[in-house]
């Protein structure tokens, strides 16, 4: 408040809210295309099966591998489920989880690395120990290996997932808070008098704010391909639920009577984690 | 020189210690959480579900100590753990350490030539890419980079296997035998490595090819040949091999799903196979090797890139 009002800052503050309105709304090419996409993918998964009979789980064995129909506009499975149920149904698994990993993980990570970066001292090296622990495995054989405690748990792979993720906006979080936490702007704001959370909103925050929007797209796309990729060799979830991984698993044996149906899990998941890639804005790491 | 690498190994070193840690603790939690008495099941398989009594689990559990605190208990599975007592599979009745002797050879052949592929696609298409950025071999490299990065490495392992082994019948779809076998498993995880190598590689050309002693070199007369191999190679080459240690994650969690997607005779096949039938000397045994083979691989590309960068050398 006083220092909008003193005349010397006015035009640096006027030229910050501008840059950063500014980069908030431009959006690059790729990332409108990867926000098209992921809100398609909500439709599909959310909306379309509201005006469709979908029941994920009901069989009809007189109708198994049928090619697309009114009835099922997608073709049924090897067990005569339909497959527009399905895919919604995992698309929506897959992304639920994607979302609760990424926010659990996000608002951890996000308060741990400000605090080490800004603390230092013992409170930085007790967490970025914790950090390292987790970062010493790769990050599926630590959800592998909860996995397995539980197997075929929502849960225990919710906390896996969120257990590795949150490690990175703590790694990239602490590296910047590091570096901005010494900036003289920070240091003004501090001498003037301002608390904490003025100084977090004011300086951190539109700082480190494009960073963890990248991270929480890529994480959200890790955590996809995790729960996926667990599903495929039967350590994730288990039948009879609807996920990609475990969908492509069931469905390779009928290759070649139903290329269609096994087509539809491996689309959905490209085009999950393709929207994501395209919303990062960055290119794949 | 000296006291760079040495920081560097302990620094690894550290972390071969932290695996050890995690690994041997998640295992020591999963006995604790397995259901049912742990004497009854350690009785039952010793002598037979139908000669188990209570006096049976009784003298099992004085034997080995059961009774004693979760504590004691954790102290003496990490010291089990420490002196290399990994225990034998409760499947196979091997001891864990012979049979990951040989998974960790058909391992390190998976990965090692996944690796050797990926640099051999990746690099070549990436210096094109960057010798002309935004031409049109840079523009179809980072569309196929999207593309298969979006693509987990066992849904690229499925593609392959229906158009190499099923639709066109030139290599085994699975198993393990001669050399044709490791073209399509390596080659499913070369891939996703090479798409990101290109790109990285692409970005080191960009800016080599855009620098000043680059341009001074083909000033010189130098042939632009010449001035890639003499300029351009060896600059590229440190963030693409600095890069890999980021790609180690990727490679490491996709041998896991590869090698049991093209049953494929590793570590990785053995571990999800030990958690499907919750073996847990071999979960412990297999998560082991796996981890460090990770923090070994990530030590060799640390080393390489000290060799081939004498500027990291001096910090």
């Amino acid at each position: 408040m006083m220092a909008s009002r003193s005349p010397g800052l006015a035009p640096s503050v006027a030229r910050f809210r501008w840059a950063s309105s500014h980069t908030r709304r431009r959006l690059s090419h790729a990332q409108r295309w990867g926000i098209s996409l992921l809100a398609a993918l909500l439709v599909f998964a959310w909306v379309v099966p509201l005006f469709l009979d979908a029941d994920p789980t009901r069989q009809d064995l007189m109708s198994t591998l049928a090619a697309p129909s009114l009835q099922h506009p997608l073709g049924t499975d090897h067990l005569g489920r339909s497959m527009l149920a399905r895919v919604a149904a995992a698309i929506r698994l897959s992304l639920g989880l994607a979302l609760l990993s990424v926010v659990t993980a996000a608002l951890p990570g996000l308060l741990a690395g400000v605090t080490a970066g800004w603390r230092g001292g013992w409170c930085d090296r007790l967490l970025s120990t914790v950090a390292d622990c987790v970062l010493a495995l790769p990050g599926l054989l630590l959800v592998l290996m909860l996995a397995a405690i539980a197997p075929g748990n929502f849960w225990t792979l919710y906390i896996g997932i969120a257990l590795v993720l949150w490690v990175e906006y703590f790694r990239v979080v602490r590296s910047a808070t590091r570096i901005l936490a010494q900036s003289p702007q920070v240091e003004s704001s501090r001498l003037l008098g301002f608390g904490r959370w003025y100084i977090f909103r004011r300086h951190l925050w539109p700082e480190l704010a494009p960073q963890v929007t990248t991270l929480a797209a890529f994480g959200a796309a890790t955590s996809i391909l995790a729960v996926s990729s667990l599903g495929f060799v039967s350590i994730g979830l288990k039948p009879p639920t609807a996920e990609l991984g475990l969908m492509m698993t069931e469905l390779f044996p009928y290759y070649q009577e139903a290329p269609w149906v096994l087509a539809q899990p491996v689309l959905a998941l490209f085009f999950m984690v393709l929207s994501f890639h395209l919303l990062a804005g960055k290119e794949p790491q | 020189m000296n006291r760079v690498i040495s920081t560097l190994l302990l620094q690894r070193l550290v972390q071969a210690g932290l695996v050890a840690w995690v690994v041997g603790t998640l295992t020591f939690i999963l006995t604790r959480a397995l259901p049912g008495d742990m004497a009854f099941r350690i009785a039952a398989g010793r002598y037979g579900y139908e000669q188990v009594n209570a006096e049976a689990a009784a003298a099992v559990q004085a034997e080995l100590g059961l009774d004693q605190s979760p504590l004691i208990a954790y102290f003496h599975w990490l010291s089990d753990l420490l002196s290399l007592d990994l225990g034998h599979s409760l499947v196979s009745g091997e001891s864990v350490v012979s049979e990951l002797a040989h998974q960790l050879g058909h391992s390190l052949d998976l990965a090692l030539m996944a690796m050797l592929l990926a640099l051999v696609i990746g690099v070549p298409v990436g210096i094109l890419s960057g010798l002309r950025p935004n031409g049109w071999v840079d523009r179809l490299a980072l569309v196929s980079a999207v593309a298969l990065r979006s693509l987990p490495p066992f849904v690229i392992g499925l593609l392959l296997i229906m158009l190499f082994a099923v639709q066109l019948g030139w290599l085994p779809a699975a198993g393990h035998g001669g050399g044709s076998h490791l073209w399509l498993p390596a080659m499913a995880l070369a891939l996703g490595l090479a798409a990101v190598s290109a790109r990285v590689t692409r970005h080191g050309m960009a800016r080599v090819a855009g620098s000043p002693y680059y341009a001074f070199s083909r000033t010189r007369g130098l042939s632009e040949g010449q001035t890639l191999a003499r300029h351009g190679l060896r600059n590229v080459a440190v963030p693409v091999i600095a890069y890999l240690s980021v790609q180690l994650v990727y490679l490491v969690e996709g041998v896991v799903v590869i090698e049991s997607l093209f049953a494929w005779p590793g570590i990785g096949h053995a571990l999800v196979h030990a958690v499907v039938a919750r073996d847990v000397p071999m979960i412990q045994g297999t998560a082991l090797v796996m981890g460090l083979l990770f923090v070994t691989l990530n030590t060799l590309v640390d080393l390489v890139s000290l060799y081939i960068d004498p500027r990291r050398r001096l910090s």
